[in-house]
């Protein structure tokens, strides 16, 4: 049985000399933007006031994910909504994508959900700037006393780090144990885990936006100038 | 078969043993104070189930950790020729 932390390049790239190994995942990432992309500029193209039946669902999925963002964080969702949203939706459709014969799922190999990590890991930072600026996201690291610097330093890597490995270990152990089910009984008999690593791949999407949300959120909420405690001091 | 083999296989098995039975013990709180929770306030049912859902799958976390040590010991162990 292949190794589920390996990876095989499907086919090459380029010339003799500088051959681009492409990877599987790599297709199946490039094949989802495309119907995402696509599927919102279809969508988007004519907006009426009456909306049709997928505009509704376009603007149901819409509020969905602002109403989350709310209840979540009790932040306006407006500045996070396409980068959560795009998130949600990307993750979502990727774990599904398991249900296309012959397609392995981009984030059951190791590339996609660390890379996924890794634009969590700048976007925390980029808000937290755009938030408090870079003195004011600075100082979030020196909360509650400076003392906590190394650790609230470390946490940040190590929480996008887990992000990713979350991520990667429930789609990745989802799609291992489909295969070894399927090479003992191939038929019928992977159904039910099927219908589970479903529901996996949706909790798993759900978690990834949220958490990303809940962490972008603590780091601008940090960045914050704090005129309370200022007062009271003085 | 090579002795670093045999202890790379029972050290999985281990791994995955021990590692699912926290989890398992965590998560079966986690389930029944959440059932409490709505029994006594169900109209805050939404907001427990969330961070139900949540929380259970940061608990699996640690588990699923376990998972991946035990694959890196039986399929990228470095110690394996």
């Amino acid at each position: 049985m292949d190794s589920p932390l390996e990876t095989f390049p499907l086919f090459m790239v380029g010339p003799e000399s500088f051959a681009v190994p492409i990877m599987a995942s790599v297709v199946v990432t490039w094949a989802i933007m495309a119907v995402l992309v696509l599927g919102a500029a279809l969508l988007t193209r004519r907006l009426t006031m009456v909306p049709s039946r997928a505009q509704a669902t376009a603007e149901l999925l819409v509020g969905t994910v602002d109403q989350q963002i709310r209840d979540v964080t009790g932040a306006a969702p407006a500045p996070y909504r396409a980068f959560v949203g795009t998130l949600f939706l990307f993750i979502l459709i990727a774990n599904w994508s398991s249900l296309i014969p012959g397609v392995t799922p981009p984030t059951a190999t190791m590339e996609t959900p660390a890379a996924l990590a890794a634009i969590v890991f700048l976007s925390i930072i980029f808000f937290g700037i755009r938030g408090g600026g870079v003195g004011g996201f600075l100082r979030g690291f020196a909360l509650p006393n400076p003392v906590m610097i190394p650790l609230n330093m470390l946490e940040s890597i190590t929480r996008s780090f887990s992000m990713f490995v979350r991520l990667f270990g429930n789609v990745m152990s989802g799609v291992f144990v489909i295969a070894i089910v399927g090479s003992l009984a191939a038929l019928l008999v992977p159904i039910p885990l099927m219908v589970l690593d479903l529901l996996t791949g949706a909790v798993q999407a759900y978690i990834f936006a949220v958490l990303s949300m809940v962490f972008i959120t603590s780091a601008v909420e940090k960045g914050k100038p704090q005129t309370a405690p200022e007062t009271k001091e003085s | 078969m090579d002795y670093v083999n045999i202890v790379s296989i029972f050290c999985a098995a281990f791994a995955v043993s021990f590692g699912a039975l926290g989890p398992a013990l965590a998560e079966g709180r986690a389930v029944a104070a959440a059932m409490d929770a709505i029994a006594r306030q169900p109209e805050a049912a939404n907001t427990i189930s969330r961070t139900l859902f949540v929380g259970l799958a940061m608990i699996e976390t640690t588990a699923i950790y376990c998972l991946v040590i035990a694959l890196l010991l039986l399929f990228a162990n470095p110690m394996m020729p």
